[in-house]
């Protein structure tokens, strides 16, 4: 029997492939991957998805069938899990302190973002719930003026 | 008589599809950017949701079709949708008023179907719910700021409401089939959903400065398939042409 890579293991490699939409942060900090396990040889990780129109939910698949191949694992089954849907408590915390590094507000219990992600000020306007992808809404700073997008909570 | 169980799913399926394909319609069209990227989104939104719902169909029929097959290759007799879903957009204050009667009524049902004994069902209606709560966000929002707007907005939609009252109905229209999902658990009557609908429909349209039209007749057809509006036809048309003129294609 071949010896596989443990599972501690294909978590931090998972943990290195970025989100195709936002590359800042990466699946693990997306909160996206719910199990990897092993089933004999075969390694089996289970990824749900953000929004159920997500474009960008093909392309995770093959993202991670490359980097998990790139490593030498060659038997891999992906499974898409809905339920419990996917919720942005599942995010990390390094993952919210790069999107706020990257200029977009992190997801908060508030219900809006914290501050402004540019300049830093907490007076901010909604401009719509709906943003550059599915997962985003869009704010306005009313110190800086930019608009900017914060990821918004489900 | 159908299963009423894919039945049941056809029109779950259905009528996000529609609905997203008629949206999707605004796409580069809208008023305004923003709106024009929400539309979109959302018109993403019910794609997912069909998607699940669509393939859900499949597998409980049990013939091997995919929800690419049922969407793309079934007539306009064999659609499960209301007709509000498939009228033409008109002007995007009608489309803002069909998106709010949809989602209002929409946001009831799956709040009910999170319960459902089936839990493939359930879990479909809780993913779709986080979505859907944000669709009725907005079209609430809208329908109050261009109805409390200007003479020319309240006007325009008023008018918009008048004409798409009666299409509302046939959402909560109960036959045989829903009554046998109800008996286990599976789904709602949609008759049940009617007076939450109607006390937030009576809030928003009141905030909004409508008034909701004083009818009971509700137009039929759609959700049994008896009787499509003209325009389905014309949307499944635009919509299923790749698939028809070349079967099989893939990306
Ligand atoms: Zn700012």
């Amino acid at each position: 029997m071949v010896a596989h890579p443990d599972i501690e293991t294909v978590w931090q490699w998972l943990d290195e492939v970025p989100d195709p939409e936002i590359p800042v942060i990466s699946l693990v900090d997306l909160g996206i991957v719910r199990d990897v396990a092993y089933s004999g040889n075969v390694l089996s990780v289970t990824l749900s998805p953000t929004y159920s129109g997500c474009p960008a939910t093909r392309v995770i698949e093959q993202d991670v069938r490359n980097a998990l191949g790139a490593h030498g694992v060659e038997q891999l089954v992906i499974n898409q899990q809905i339920s419990p849907p996917w919720t942005t408590d599942w995010m990390s915390e390094k993952g919210k302190t790069k999107l706020r590094e990257y200029g977009i507000a992190a997801p908060s219990a508030k219900g809006q973002p914290e501050a402004c992600p540019l300049c830093s000020a907490n007076g901010v306007s909604l401009v719509s719930q709906f943003g550059s992808t599915p997962c985003k809404a869009h704010w306005r700073c009313d110190t800086c003026h930019e608009s900017f997008d914060y990821f918004k909570c489900i | 008589m159908r299963d009423p169980l894919f039945e049941f799913l056809l029109r779950q399926g259905d009528n996000t599809l529609i609905l997203s394909h008629r949206i999707s319609e605004w796409c580069g069209h809208a008023p305004v950017v923003e709106e024009d990227i929400a539309l979109a989104n959302i018109a993403l939104d019910l794609l997912g949701q069909t998607q699940m719902w669509l393939g859900l169909a499949g597998e409980v029929e049990g013939m091997g079709r995919s929800s690419d097959d049922l969407a793309m290759l079934r007539d306009a007799w064999d659609f499960r949708n209301a007709i509000l879903v498939e009228r033409p957009n008109g002007h995007f204050g009608q489309t803002m008023m069909r998106q709010f009667l949809f989602d209002a009524y929409h946001v009831e049902l799956l709040s009910e179907l999170v319960n459902s004994s089936d839990a493939r069902i359930a879990a479909i209606a809780a993913k779709s719910l986080k979505e859907v709560e944000y669709h009725v966000e907005r079209s609430a929002t809208t329908i109050i700021a261009l109805g409390d707007g200007t003479q020319e907005s309240h006007a325009r939609m008023q008018a918009a409401l008048d004409n798409q009252w009666t299409f509302a109905g046939e959402l909560f229209e109960t036959d045989a089939g829903d009554e046998t999902l109800n008996e286990t658990g599976i789904a709602p009557l949609p008759s049940s959903l009617r007076s939450r609908f109607d006390a937030r429909a009576k809030a928003i349209l009141g905030a909004a400065t409508l008034a909701i039209p004083e009818t009971s007749f509700a137009h039929s057809g759609g959700r049994s398939g008896k009787q499509h509006s003209e325009h389905l036809g014309h949307l499944l048309t635009q919509m299923q042409w790749l698939q028809r003129a070349y079967p099989g294609a893939t990306w």
